[in-house]
């Protein structure tokens, strides 16, 4: 595993305003932006003005709630956001080119060879009947017009053996296969063009903790191989603590908190990352659930002022009232409660 | 004193592989009691491929032994017919490891609840159906109102997972098998989840066999615990023994690879080596060509070996404790 980063100012943060210089470039920048579901019984905010950005190499963690939008946050970047959703706004910048601005035809080149996202479950979405090769060589011969079937091929195989995979998996069929290596073929799919983002949606959560560690080797390796930023979406705080560098928290479709992975296990801010934080389990404390008390927010219904508020052991008058705004802290963390008015005024 | 289960001997061949020209054995001889009146929380754990989702299925009736039986309240249950038959259905139920193929795309959530309603006759009326299923949802932490009337593809994963344990819950069974019930949820709603199972063991009576790969939730919610590898038992007994003292190399491998969330306490130390590279010799230790500590004793399959009154492994380190019978091993196992 490579080092991780530990110490915040080595990655600063830039400021999300749409004309702030970032000190170095980013590969990605999101900004603002926001997905709506149209469902029967009501508009589904799902994404409300997310905006971060990451440099390459950097890995970010995504966690938070079941249903608090990580995948939709995933989904909008790819612009694969499908009906009832829709993309209400922001841009996706991957470095100089912006997604939402694309054509058709230049975003579909563009998913893949900039951007690639690693869907969660990917690894039961492998056709069952079309050979492992076949599938890899379609999902990236339309990006490669100029290259014979025979260079393309060989593309894929490098891309199997770079992700520890025999070669021979090329010629076989996704039930010849363990969840371990299908999900390795999906990584493999998703590095072969060598993208500045790679996106991977909960990409161990099926596979057993030796496996899961093989697969987050892979990902280790083949994103230092290209250089690539890489989110990972996931549950599991353990992985977020072995692997990512930064951790995002989501609640209720809104960025909450973004800090250094030691910041976010230490020193949590925003009081859900701090319920989440505690709510994990470690082997002095058996059988003591510590979930968090309340029922997630009906995104139907988001509760007025901060989301959190009806769940919140510190919830103020103003939190029912307010909405709070991300505010950035010392040493570039950032965080979206009114517990942190004062701090971030003065810091 | 009554047994709820009994699984006698038994093993799984698949012959039918479609490229596997030999037969792969997905589970091996094994034999486990859970009594009616002491519920339980066994956990049943391996990486995959162990065979964990093929004793699920045998538990299920959905397939049948290659050997020996499994008896229901004394009964094999491939033999059941009628009102036993019904009952054993409602009575043994499930939770599925892929909230994403499990779902009929075309039923929405509903559906899926109201059916065991009227199937096994949960309600009178419609509205206490309707209370049955709100409370159900609730238990797992779902609005009804966010759930409620939509299809399987409008729901997040970890919603999907959850209408899962929701219509488990309904039914109030005997037997909850759950097959790596909350691997796409939080550690929040895990906790709320589990402590949900817990609940149900506890103030229901319901026996669970929890499988997971994740042994930090089996140690959290289990009583006891068995370890399989290839089809076969590699460690048995007490969670907290197993988890904190594994005995079997392959314990302690997988207790090694677990991401603690804690930054002090780095990850996997123990390289590691891939599964589908490492077929053993016929008849020999299964865990042998992984095995950093084999010996030549290990070309033969070792038997179990107990190492105290809540603990055994089935490796010749252990040789000097007396032999454990497959048969016995229930024994082990603290309700
Ligand atoms: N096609 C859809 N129609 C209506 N609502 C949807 C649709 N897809 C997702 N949603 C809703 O949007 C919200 C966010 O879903 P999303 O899949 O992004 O969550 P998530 O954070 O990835 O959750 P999980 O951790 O469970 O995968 C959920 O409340 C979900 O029910
Ligand atoms: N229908 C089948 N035909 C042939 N072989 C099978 C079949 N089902 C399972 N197997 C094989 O039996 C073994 C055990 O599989 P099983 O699904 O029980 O593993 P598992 O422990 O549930 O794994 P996972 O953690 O991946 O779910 C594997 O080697 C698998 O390839
Ligand atoms: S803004 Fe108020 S309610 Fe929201 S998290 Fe902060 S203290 Fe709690
Ligand atoms: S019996 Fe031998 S090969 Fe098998 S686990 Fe024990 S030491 Fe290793
Ligand atoms: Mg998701
Ligand atoms: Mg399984």
């Amino acid at each position: 595993m490579a080092a991780v980063t530990l110490d915040p100012l080595s990655a600063p943060l830039p400021h999300t305003g749409v004309l702030a210089q970032p000190a170095p470039s980013p590969v990605l920048r999101v900004n603002q932006l926001a997905v709506t579901y149209y469902t029967d019984l009501g508009r589904a905010r799902a994404l409300d003005d997310v905006s971060f950005t990451l440099n390459a190499g950097q890995k970010l963690g995504m966690v938070g709630e079941s249903g608090s939008g990580k995948s939709t946050l995933a989904l909008a970047m790819m612009r694969m956001i499908k009906p009832p959703g829709r993309i209400e706004g922001g841009e996706v910048f991957v470095g100089d080119t912006e997604l939402m601005g694309l054509n058709e035809e230049a975003m579909r080149r563009a998913r893949l060879s900039k951007i690639a996202y690693i869907p969660q479950g990917a690894m039961n979405s492998l056709n069952p009947v079309i050979r492992i090769g076949a599938q890899m060589v379609d999902a990236v011969k339309a990006h490669l017009p100029g290259e014979s079937r025979a260079a393309i091929q060989d593309r894929c195989r490098q891309a199997l053996r770079s992700v520890d995979l025999d070669p021979g998996v090329f010629n076989m069929y996704a039930h010849e296969l363990s969840g371990g290596m299908k999900q390795r073929v999906c990584i493999a799919i998703g590095v072969l063009l060598e993208p500045s983002v790679i996106i991977a949606d909960e990409p161990t959560s099926a596979l057993d903790v030796v496996t899961q560690c093989q697969v987050m080797e892979t990902i280790d390796r083949v994103q230092d191989q290209i250089g690539a930023a890489v989110i990972l979406i996931g549950h599991d705080m353990g992985l977020m603590a072995q692997f990512v560098d930064r951790v995002a928290v989501m609640y209720a479709g809104r960025l909450v908190e973004i800090s250094s992975v030691r910041e976010m296990f230490t020193d949590p801010k925003h009081p859900y990352a701090r319920a989440l934080i505690s709510s994990l389990p470690n082997l002095d404390n058996r059988g003591v659930f510590q979930g968090i008390p309340g029922l997630a927010p009906s995104l139907l219904r988001i509760p007025s002022g901060c989301a959190f508020h009806p769940r919140c052991p510190f919830a103020m008058d103003v939190c029912t009232t307010v909405r709070p705004e991300v505010l950035e802290l010392a040493g570039g963390r950032r965080v979206a409660c009114h517990l942190f008015d004062e701090e971030a005024r003065h810091g | 004193m009554a047994e709820l289960l009994e699984l006698r001997g038994v093993s799984k061949v698949y012959t039918r592989g479609l490229t596997h020209s030999h037969p792969t054995v997905a589970l091996r001889e094994i034999s486990l009691t859970l009594k009616e009146d002491e519920p339980t929380i066994l956990t049943v754990a391996g990486e995959s491929g162990s065979g964990k989702t093929t004793l699920a299925m045998l538990l299920l009736g959905f397939i049948s032994p290659t050997m020996g039986e499994i008896l229901y309240k004394g009964r094999n249950i491939t033999t059941l017919t009628g009102p036993e038959r019904l009952a054993y259905r409602r009575e043994v139920q499930a939770v599925f490891q892929d909230p994403f193929a499990v779902f009929n795309p075309f039923y929405t959530v509903d559906h899926l609840l109201t059916v065991p309603i009227k199937r096994f006759k949960l309600a009178s009326t419609r509205a206490e159906a309707r209370a049955r299923m709100e409370e159900a949802l609730n238990a797992v932490g779902l609005r009804p109102e966010d759930v409620l009337g939509r299809f399987p593809h409008q729901l997040s994963g970890g919603q999907r997972q959850r209408i899962n344990v929701a219509r488990a819950l309904l039914l109030k069974p005997r037997l909850l098998i759950a097959d790596e019930p909350v691997s796409m949820v939080d550690a929040s709603l895990r906790a709320t989840i589990l402590e949900t199972l817990r609940n149900l063991q506890r103030d229901y009576g319901v026996s669970i066999i929890y499988i997971t790969h994740d042994l930090t939730t089996a140690y959290h919610i289990a009583k006891s615990i068995i370890v399989l590898y290839r089809g076969g038992v590699m460690e048995a007994g007490d969670v907290d023994r197993v988890i904190k003292s594994p005995q079997h190399p392959y314990t302690q491998l997988l207790v090694d690879s677990i991401p603690w969330p804690n930054l002090e306490q780095r990850w996997g130390e123990q390289s590691i080596m891939a599964r589908e590279s490492t077929a053993p010799p016929p008849g020999a230790c299964p865990f042998m060509p992984r095995c950093p500590k084999a010996m030549p004793v290990c070309a033969s399959r070792p038997p179990l070996f107990q190492i105290n009154p809540h603990q055994a492994a089935a490796c010749y380190l252990h040789e000097r404790q007396p032999q454990l019978v497959a048969e016995k091993l229930s024994e082990l196992l603290p309700a």
